[in-house]
C-alpha cells in the first residue's frame, strides 16, 4: 500500500514538473493564436514600423508604443543603475554588519509594494514635480505627465531587483581574493573595482538586464504618470504611451472595434518576446556565472 | 609613497573616501524612497481615512464623491488572493518537493524546471492578464472573481515555488537519510519530515506569494471584473483593491482621489503587515525544526 502510494504520487509530482516549461509555451501560443487575425494579414514591418494608430480606420501601428516603452525604460535604467549598483557596493563591501541587516528588509518591502501605489505616488509627487519644477528648470512646457516621472517611478521600482541580485554576485566573489588585494595595499575602493566588480561584471550585466526586463513590462505605476499620448515622444518631458499601458487601457473596447483586439494581443505578444529574450539572456548568463564561481 | 598607479597615497585615500561617501548616499536614497513614499501615502491618506469608509460598500453616485466605502474592493480582494495563493500553493509545494527529494538536486530536470520558473518570474503582469483573459475566452467563462483567482494563481505560482525551492535546499542531507534508514518511502519522507523541516520558511514563502497577488492590478483587469457589490459566489464579478485606487484616482473630483490616497493606504497596510507576518511567521513557526 504504501509503496503504491509513493508511485502515485511521484507520477502527479512528475506532472507539475512540466508545467512552468509548458505554461511559457501556452503563454506565447495563446498570444500568437489571437494575433493572427492581424498578424497573417498587416505585413510585420508595417505593424511594427508605423506610426498611424487609428483603431477606427483600422490602422494599427504600434511604433509609438514601442518606443515609449524604450524611452521609458531607458529612463528609468539610466537613473536606476548608477544608484543600485552603488547601494549594492555600498551594502556589500562597506556597510557594518546591522545596516546590512537592517537594509534587507528595506529592499524587500520596496519590492513588495504594488505597482499601483507606486503609481499613486507619482501623481501625487513626482508628477507635479517634473512639471513644475525640472520642467522649468530646463526650459520645457510639461504638464509633467511625461516619460521622466515615468522613468523616476520605474526607477525606483528596478532598485530591489539590481540591488538583489548585484548583492547576490558580490557575494559569490571569494573573500580571498578581496583579502590578496588589500594585502598588497589596494584601498577598499581600488579592490572593489579591480577585483569585486571585474570580477562580477557578467553578473552586474545580468542584474541590469533584469532589471530592464522588470521595467520593460510595468504596467499601472507607468500607466498612471506617464501621460498616454499616442505619438513617439521627442523629449524627456513628453508624454509617452508605452505598450503595457496601450493594453491595459483598451481592453473595455477592444472587443467592439473589428482586429482591435488582434492588435492589442499582437502588443502583448511584442512585450512576451522582448521580456521573455532577455530574462533567458540574463538567466543564463547568471547560471553559468555561479557554475564557473563554484 | 605611490600606488599601484603611479598615484600617491593621499589621493588614493581620497579617491577611497569619496567612493565610500557615495555609495553610502546612493544606499541612503535608497532607504529614503521607501520612506518618501510610505510617508506620502499615508500623510495624505490621513484625513479620508475613516471607519465608515472600511465597512461600507459604494453607495449610488460614489464615484461622484457621495456616500459609502471600498468594503467590496477589501473583500474581493482579500478572497481574490487567498483563493489565488491557496491555489498557487497546491502546485508549488509539490513541485518544488519533487525537485529537491525525487529529483537529483542538480539534475538536467530539475534545472530546467527551475530556469522556467525563473523566466515565468521575470513575465509582465500585465501578460498574464491577456493570457488569463484568453484562457477565459476559450473556457467561455466571464470576467468573475474565478477567472481572477485563476489568473492570480499563474502569477503567484513562480513566485512561491521558488521560495519553497530555496528553503527546501537548505533542508540538510542527513535529515534524509535517516529518514530512508527508518524505512520511510520518498513520500513520506517528503510531507512528514520536509515539509515540517521547512515550514517557517515555505510560510515566508505563501505570504510573499500572497503580497504579490493581492497587491496586483494589471493581471485582473481584464479577468476579475469589477462590482460595487461584495461577490457572493466565485462566478460572479469582484472588484479589488487595486483597482479601486485606480478607477478612484481617475476621477476629475478631488473628495474621490482622497479616498484613492486612503485605499492606497489601507493597501499599503495590508502589504505592510503580511510582510512583517512573513518575518515573524518565519521565527515562530519552528517547533517541529530539527537544528
Amino acid at each position: 500500500m504504501r509503496p503504491l502510494k509513493d508511485a502515485l504520487a511521484r507520477r502527479a509530482m512528475g506532472l507539475t514538473a512540466a508545467l512552468p516549461a509548458a505554461l511559457v509555451v501556452l503563454i506565447v501560443a495563446g498570444l500568437f493564436l489571437r494575433s493572427r487575425a492581424i498578424v497573417a494579414v498587416e505585413p510585420l514591418s508595417k505593424l511594427l514600423f508605423s506610426s498611424a494608430w487609428q483603431p477606427l480606420q483600422g490602422k494599427f501601428g504600434l511604433l509609438p508604443f514601442i518606443a515609449g516603452t524604450v524611452w521609458v525604460t531607458a529612463t528609468a535604467l539610466a537613473l536606476a543603475l548608477p544608484v543600485s549598483i552603488l547601494a549594492a557596493i555600498y551594502l556589500s563591501e562597506y556597510a557594518p554588519g546591522w545596516v546590512r541587516k537592517a537594509a534587507k528588509p528595506v529592499v524587500d518591502l520596496l519590492a513588495g509594494l504594488p505597482s499601483v501605489v507606486y503609481g499613486v505616488w507619482g501623481v501625487i509627487l513626482v508628477v507635479p514635480f517634473v512639471g513644475n519644477v525640472l520642467a522649468p528648470l530646463a526650459g520645457a512646457a510639461s504638464s509633467g505627465y511625461s516619460v521622466l516621472a515615468g522613468g523616476i517611478v520605474l526607477a525606483i521600482m528596478t532598485f530591489p531587483t539590481i540591488i538583489h541580485v548585484t548583492l547576490e554576485v558580490f557575494a559569490a566573489v571569494p573573500r580571498s581574493l578581496r583579502e590578496a588585494s588589500l594585502s598588497l595595499g589596494a584601498t577598499k575602493w581600488e579592490t572593489t573595482r579591480h577585483v569585486v566588480l571585474r570580477k562580477g561584471a557578467q553578473g552586474i550585466l545580468a542584474a541590469s538586464v533584469l532589471g530592464f526586463s522588470r521595467a520593460f513590462g510595468e504596467t499601472m505605476a507607468v500607466l498612471m504618470v506617464v501621460g498616454n499620448v499616442p505619438a513617439v515622444p521627442r523629449s524627456l518631458f513628453d508624454a509617452g504611451y508605452p505598450l503595457p499601458a496601450l493594453i491595459a487601457n483598451n481592453y473595455g473596447e477592444m472587443m467592439s472595434v473589428p482586429r482591435y483586439d488582434a492588435a492589442l494581443m499582437a502588443a502583448a505578444l511584442v512585450l512576451t518576446l522582448i521580456v521573455l529574450f532577455f530574462n533567458v539572456l540574463a538567466r543564463r548568463t547568471l547560471v553559468r556565472a555561479e557554475r564557473r564561481g563554484r | 609613497m605611490n600606488g599601484p598607479a603611479g598615484r600617491s597615497l593621499g589621493r588614493r585615500k581620497r579617491a577611497d573616501l569619496f567612493f565610500r561617501a557615495l555609495a553610502a548616499a546612493s544606499a541612503a536614497a535608497v532607504i529614503l524612497a521607501l520612506l518618501l513614499i510610505l510617508g506620502t501615502i499615508l500623510w495624505k491618506a490621513v484625513p479620508a481615512l475613516s471607519l465608515s469608509m472600511l465597512t461600507r460598500t459604494p453607495k449610488g453616485g460614489f464615484y461622484l464623491g457621495r456616500e459609502g466605502g471600498i468594503l467590496n474592493a477589501i473583500v474581493g480582494s482579500l478572497e481574490l488572493a487567498l483563493g489565488a495563493t491557496a491555489l498557487a500553493f497546491l502546485l508549488s509545494l509539490p513541485l518544488a518537493l519533487y525537485l529537491n527529494l525525487y529529483k537529483d538536486r542538480s539534475s538536467k530536470t530539475a534545472a530546467w524546471t527551475r530556469f522556467s520558473l525563473d523566466v515565468l518570474w521575470g513575465v509582465p503582469s500585465i501578460v498574464y492578464g491577456a493570457f488569463g483573459f484568453i484562457v477565459m475566452l476559450a473556457l467561455g467563462l466571464r470576467a468573475s472573481l474565478l477567472a481572477g483567482i485563476l489568473t492570480v494563481a499563474l502569477l503567484e505560482f513562480p513566485i512561491m515555488c521558488r521560495a519553497i525551492d530555496e528553503v527546501l535546499r537548505l533542508v540538510p542531507r542527513e535529515l534524509r537519510e535517516a529518514s530512508d534508514s527508518l524505512g520511510a518511502t520518498r513520500f513520506e519522507t517528503a510531507f512528514r519530515v520536509f515539509t515540517r523541516q521547512a515550514a517557517p520558511g515555505i510560510l515566508t514563502g505563501v505570504l510573499l506569494a500572497f503580497g504579490r497577488g493581492i497587491g496586483d492590478a494589471a493581471s485582473v483587469l481584464f479577468t476579475a471584473g469589477f462590482a460595487d457589490r461584495v461577490p457572493a459566489s466565485l462566478g460572479d464579478p469582484a472588484a479589488t483593491l487595486p483597482l479601486a485606487i485606480f478607477f478612484q484616482l481617475g476621477t476629475p473630483f478631488p473628495e474621490v482621489q482622497q479616498r484613492a490616497y486612503a485605499s492606497a493606504a489601507v493597501l499599503t497596510l495590508i502589504i505592510l503587515l503580511v510582510s512583517l507576518a512573513g518575518r515573524t511567521a518565519g521565527r515562530k513557526a519552528d517547533r517541529n525544526v530539527v537544528k
